[in-house]
């Protein structure tokens, strides 16, 4: 769904964040229109999981430069739950687990929330129930995960599932999807990159922060950006993807233009 | 009461003579007043005596190291003797729909009006002093079995104090084989300032008996007043009770209270116990497990704020084999408040195969707040299963992140993580109103309600 014609949703210049003193982030560019799917790769420790947690605006990252547009306005002039209710969705690496309060009644503040900062009818108990009956069974979910204390004692999958089953309710503009297929057997891998593919349409843009290629199998992307020590140091189409898989991070020469992501786009568009 | 000619006067225990002189000057508020058959009054006599034997306890006393209740003892409370003059409409909001039988004690003096007795076949729910006043003489024998032999008092200065002061009891009998399908609910009101009373429960439950009841103490004013509480539950071979216990005393109020359970074979008590009020509280609940198999669930939260304290102590004790416990002790404090956990599990020589959990976690809502807690293992037989851990934490930076990238204010998901840190125990209330009510509290105590979040219950 590339259209270089189509507006920008988000634009990350020269990014830089550092966690307790020590700079983790250093200098990251990233373009995203709408329509677009984004894979992230890169090896442990490249910063890849901190770009996504201060894209959705986690306290313990300080921004140190740079400057991130979402839809033209300065992100980090929100707070998180402003980023929420803007349109950022951030699925959890290792989401959250909330003894105590019963999932269902969480997704449905979480959207009543959502709804009415963008001025919608909030939705009851039963017409919410319907409402996410309908999603879950995108995600193949039991219904009884409604009605279980939110990600208590979930699996791994199932925990995924429920990430991807809270953006189907919240319909972010920009998803970040922060090692989404890590802990998934090959089924959850497939059920959960169906839920995504369903969401993605020419209305947003997700960027998928992964270690490995395979969920790249599933949910194809438009472009891939390999990180390193804090920079996106190689971009390209989804090719770059298996050749990551099959030789590893080591042969990568970094780009030695800030803007190959465009060269990359010209590429792949031509 | 012949008590009074036991009773001496010790100038070095001053405050608990006065306590002891309060009570039995007092004309008899109802004319039920005096126990009559004399074994219970040798139970009065003895308990008296052990009174005037026992100090108030200081921080110097071990089991008291960590609560300070000097200022307990800089106030006089009298005994309440007049019957209530409350309406139905007054403790409308205490009441529980669920309820079959409800006993209510205003100020520790029994206020029929506003109670609802049962006299069923195989179920009596009623107070002690009317019905000793009309049964028969083994049903008196059967009460003494029972009355004061649970809770010891030997020792403990405070179940001696209620044990020579009581003037009624609220009084559970459960023939056996007997399912009460409708919570009882005995409902202690203070509406006194400087009052003290004495509340007093016996819940005898016989073989295969089952029933849940919930022992409340509520409150109608905000000043100072004393509640010395003792109950003592005893359960036949496989009889299951749920025990319900609310403390949500005024905020000035001392609630000291001693609970005392025994359990025979098979036997199944769970029983879950909220501490909300009070300016400074302490709970000591002793489950005994006096045969094989006994079985219980012992859970307890208590939430509190400003410059109050409450202490919870437990003592678990497997003496015999094939026993299972399961505790998870929850404290949400606030403020510059206190909570003090002792939980005891013991396994006596012998009790093989006893299977113990026991959890204890605290969530400190500011940086003036304390916890001091203490689970305390000792075991005695060496095929046991027994685990134990406590944890003391903040709310956690990730789980606020996480409702807000959701969309959730950070007071929102600080307050909603609060509710649900205490909705754990909560949950495990099987009575809806009660649950409901109790939840309510909490969500406005977090804050939840004002920020109209309320649809979450």
């Amino acid at each position: 769904m590339i259209n270089e014609h189509s507006k920008i949703l988000l634009e990350v210049r020269g990014l830089r964040a550092s966690v307790n003193g020590t700079e983790v982030l250093k200098g990251v560019d990233l373009t995203v229109r709408y329509g677009e799917v984004h894979a992230i790769m890169g090896p442990n420790g490249s910063g890849k999981s901190t770009f996504s947690k201060v894209l959705a605006g986690h306290k313990a990252y300080e921004i140190t430069g740079g400057s991130v547009l979402f839809e033209g306005k300065d992100l980090f002039a929100l707070e998180p739950e402003e980023r929420a209710r803007a349109g950022v969705f951030l699925a959890f690496q290792y989401p959250i687990e909330i003894p105590g309060v019963g999932n269902g009644q969480f997704l449905r503040l979480a959207y009543n929330t959502l709804q009415t900062q963008r001025g919608n009818e909030e939705l009851d108990p039963l017409e919410f129930d319907d409402f996410v009956r309908e999603k879950m069974k995108l995600l193949e979910m039991n219904p009884d995960f409604l009605d279980r204390s939110v990600n208590e004692g979930f699996s791994g999958g199932e925990k995924k599932r429920n990430e991807i089953l809270q953006m189907a309710i919240l319909e972010p503009r920009l998803a970040i999807l922060d090692e989404t297929d890590s802990g998934l057997d090959i089924d959850a891998l497939r059920i959960v990159a169906q839920g995504v593919n369903h969401l993605t349409s020419k209305d947003n843009a997700t960027i998928m922060v992964t270690h490995y290629q395979r969920l790249l199998n599933y949910i194809v992307p438009n472009f891939v950006h390999v990180m390193e020590a804090g920079r996106i140091i190689k971009s390209g189409g989804k090719e770059l993807a298996l050749e990551l898989e099959s030789r590893g991070y080591d042969w990568i020469q970094p780009d030695l233009d800030v803007s190959s992501q465009s060269k990359a786009t010209k590429r792949i568009a031509a | 009461m012949s008590v009074a000619v036991t009773h001496q006067n010790q100038p070095a225990n001053g405050y608990l003579a006065t306590l002891l002189a309060g009570r039995l000057s007092a004309p008899s508020p109802t004319k039920g007043q005096c126990i009559a058959p004399p074994v219970l009054t040798a139970l009065q006599v003895a308990a008296a005596e052990r009174v005037s034997a026992l100090n108030v306890p200081s921080t110097r006393d071990e089991e008291w190291r960590f609560t300070d209740i000097s200022l307990l003892t800089k106030l006089s409370f009298q005994p309440v003797t007049a019957e209530s003059t409350l309406q139905l409409v007054d403790i409308a909001r205490f009441t529980i729909a669920e309820a079959g039988a409800r006993l209510v004690f205003v100020d520790g003096v029994y206020a029929p009006h506003l109670s609802h007795t049962e006299q069923a076949e195989g179920v009596t729910v009623a107070n002690l002093a009317h019905t000793l006043e009309k049964s028969a003489a083994h049903t008196d024998a059967h009460i003494a079995t029972y009355l004061g032999q649970l809770a010891e008092y030997k020792n403990n200065v405070f179940a001696a104090l209620n044990t020579a002061c009581m003037s009624d009891a609220a009084l559970i009998l459960l023939a056996r084989d007997t399912a009460v399908r409708q919570p009882i609910h005995l409902l202690f009101i203070a509406s006194k300032q400087g009052g003290v009373s004495y509340p007093r429960c016996l819940i005898r439950a016989e073989a295969g008996s089952k029933a849940t009841v919930v022992e409340d103490y509520v409150s109608l004013q905000d000043e100072a007043y004393f509640t010395n509480s003792v109950s003592e539950v005893s359960l036949a071979d496989n009889a299951h009770v749920h025990h319900i216990r609310v403390q949500r005393e005024g905020m000035n109020a001392f609630h000291i209270a001693n609970c005392a359970v025994t359990l025979a074979h098979g036997s199944h008590y769970q029983s879950v116990s909220v501490a909300m009020g009070a300016r400074i509280s302490r709970y000591n609940l002793n489950v005994l497990q006096a045969a094989e198999g006994g079985e219980c669930t012992v859970d307890g939260l208590a939430l509190i704020a400003e410059r109050q304290l409450a202490d919870t102590h437990t003592c678990i004790d497997h003496a015999k084999p094939h026993g299972m416990s399961r505790q998870l002790h929850k404290c949400i404090i606030g403020g510059s408040a206190h909570a003090v956990f002792n939980g005891k599990i013991m396994v006596r020589p012998g009790a093989q195969r006893a299977d113990s959990q026991q959890t204890n976690r605290n969530l400190l809502l500011t940086s003036r707040a304390q916890v001091d807690t203490k689970p305390q293992l000792e075991i005695f037989a060496d095929d046991v299963k027994c685990t134990h851990g406590a944890t003391v934490s903040q709310l956690d930076g990730e789980e606020i992140f996480y409702l807000q990238s959701r969309g959730l204010t950070d007071v929102v998901a600080r307050n909603l993580l609060t509710y649900a840190f205490g909705a754990e125990i909560l949950e495990r209330i099987p009575v809806a109103s009660l649950k409901h009510q109790l939840e309510q509290t909490v969500l406005e105590q977090a804050g939840l309600k004002q920020s109209g979040l309320e649809q979450m219950k």
